[in-house]
């Protein structure tokens, strides 16, 4: 935590460029890092995609498989995401139960998902109250470079995207597998987050591993396909204005139907 | 997103709630400073059927020591619930959903303190919820933000938190737990109010970027009226019969 004159140094050659209006990397300030999206990159996972948002990637694969519901929720599937930042993704990262940046990191990809209500979870449904489809969604990051958030809900969105889910039939009250009766997924909307960091008074879309740390504070915002705001989370040591909040909300929006037309061409 | 179906009425004909409020009517909040002896500062509320409590301890000692700054005080802060906090007993180990509200409090808080003036030191803050409803959070940023004020902690402003919602179509202040559940939209906003900053700002469910705006600017309304609360009690601790100031 204890910023080294190096860090402070590195924070001042950031902002001074950003007065003069340029980014560390030459992008524009609402311009995301070159996105790359491969699928189907673990056969034995249901679903998979392999995302690089710049130098940062993730691995996320889904397994489908029978489980039982909720208690209050019978008549829905489940879905159930979880992230892992790898010892080989960092120098900083070490094995072990996920500290908050990580739970934090699941949860917020979690909830773009789920609150965008892209999977039609009533569609999930093997026998009421009792047994239903559970979607797993697990993501590994393999390489730390800045902005896990939006990089790990690419990664989900592409796998859920390109996934086939297994058929079981109910028999003597337990799911049997019917074997060779894969379907798609019931999609019915795209959710796409963008992750923005304020240094300041400017608000910069994707920020990379070094902005990220001089950013003072951030926020993710997840959008559907209709361009309505379905999550939000606000993270980092200081606040937004409110004008500043209405400014990031059109960025969101606008900076997220280039990437959804991006993952809408990974569809399995 | 889209709620679950049920015979409740969230909003009748005449604009009424399914616990009799307006659409901009917070619920009933209580907040009493100074409860707990141990503790540097404190504070309880209750924010409708919530019942938290609020202990501060510091600016102390960092242990583990490798947690120390030497530029700056660090922030600690625990938000946990009893077990017998909601109908079903819940577990006492920190869940997920624990762990993430612990971090969100500790980053609304954060920017309201001057812990530069502190190196070296941590500030534990300690949020039992006692009693849950919906909402548990805001109401935990506004007793830990009295709490913190009440230790004596030099502060910029304090954190109000309120939250906002989107109830059968229509944008409503203070979301309670039937609302959460059966609702469209639950937006928690904490804020600075004499700095104008946002300081804690998340979303479960569907909102379009006009409700949006609407959205964050009557939780922010909610956040003012907790905030001549939240003065009250400090001024009712601090200045026998409530002060004449």
């Amino acid at each position: 935590m204890a910023s080294s004159v190096l860090d402070q140094l590195k924070r001042k050659e950031i902002v001074d460029l950003l007065d003069q209006g340029k980014r560390i990397d030459g992008r524009a300030f609402d311009q995301s890092r070159p996105l790359s999206i491969e699928t189907g990159v673990i056969p034995k996972a249901n679903g998979s995609a392999r995302v690089r948002l710049g130098d940062t990637e993730i691995v996320t694969g889904i397994k489908i498989q029978p489980d039982k519901p909720f208690p209050d929720l019978g008549d829905k599937g489940i879905f159930i995401c979880t992230a892992e930042i790898l010892p080989l993704a960092h120098p900083d990262a070490e094995p072990g139960p996920p500290g908050e940046d990580v739970i934090e990191l699941a949860r917020v990809v979690d909830r773009g998902i789920r609150e965008s209500g892209m999977i039609d979870m009533s569609k999930l449904v093997l026998e009421k109250n009792k047994s239903v489809i559970g979607i797993f969604a697990d993501n590994s990051v393999i390489d730390h470079h800045g902005n896990l958030f939006d990089a790990c809900s690419y990664a989900t969105t592409a796998a859920i995207l390109s996934c086939k889910i297994p058929k079981w039939e109910i028999k003597n009250d337990a799911p049997v597998l019917v074997e060779d009766h894969e379907s798609n997924p019931p999609i019915t909307t795209i959710p796409v987050s963008v992750t923005m960091g304020r240094i300041g008074e400017h608000i910069l879309v994707d920020p990379n591993a070094e902005e990220w740390e001089c950013i003072d504070a951030r926020i993710t915002i997840t959008t559907n396909s209709d361009g309505n705001i379905c999550a939000l989370q606000k993270g980092g040591r200081d606040g937004f204005t409110v004008e500043q909040l209405s400014k990031c909300a059109d960025i969101a929006i606008s900076a997220a139907t280039k990437i959804r037309e991006r993952l809408k061409q990974t569809k399995g | 997103m889209g709620g679950r179906e049920s015979t409740l009425v969230l909003l009748d004909k005449n604009g009424i709630r399914c616990d009799g409020r307006k659409i901009d009517e917070p619920r009933k909040i209580m907040i009493k400073a100074g409860v707990l002896k141990n503790a540097d500062g404190s504070a309880y509320i209750e924010f409708g059927d919530n019942k938290i409590l609020a202990g501060v301890f510091g600016p102390r000692d960092v242990h583990p020591k490798h947690l120390s700054n030497t530029d700056t005080g660090i922030l600690r802060c625990r938000y946990h619930m009893s077990p017998f906090s909601v109908t079903e007993r819940k577990n006492p180990a920190p869940s997920r959903r624990e762990i993430e509200i612990s971090k969100v409090i500790k980053e609304a808080l954060q920017p309201s303190l001057m812990l530069e003036k502190f190196p070296r030191t941590v500030v534990d803050v300690f949020i039992e919820v006692l009693q849950a409803d919906g909402g548990s959070r805001c109401a935990a940023i506004d007793a830990a933000s009295v709490a913190l004020a009440d230790a004596g902690i030099p502060m910029r402003d304090m954190v109000c938190a309120c939250a906002a919602g989107k109830v059968a179509d229509t944008i409503v202040l203070d979301v309670n737990n039937e609302e959460d559940q059966a609702g469209q939209a639950d937006m928690p906003v904490g804020y600075m109010p004499n700095l104008n900053k946002v300081t804690l700002l998340q979303l479960d469910g569907v909102l379009t970027r006009d409700e949006y705006k609407k959205c964050i600017d009557t939780a922010i309304g909610g956040c003012k009226l907790v905030y001549q609360i939240q003065k009250k009690a400090l001024t009712d601790k601090f200045f026998e019969n409530g002060g004449n100031q």
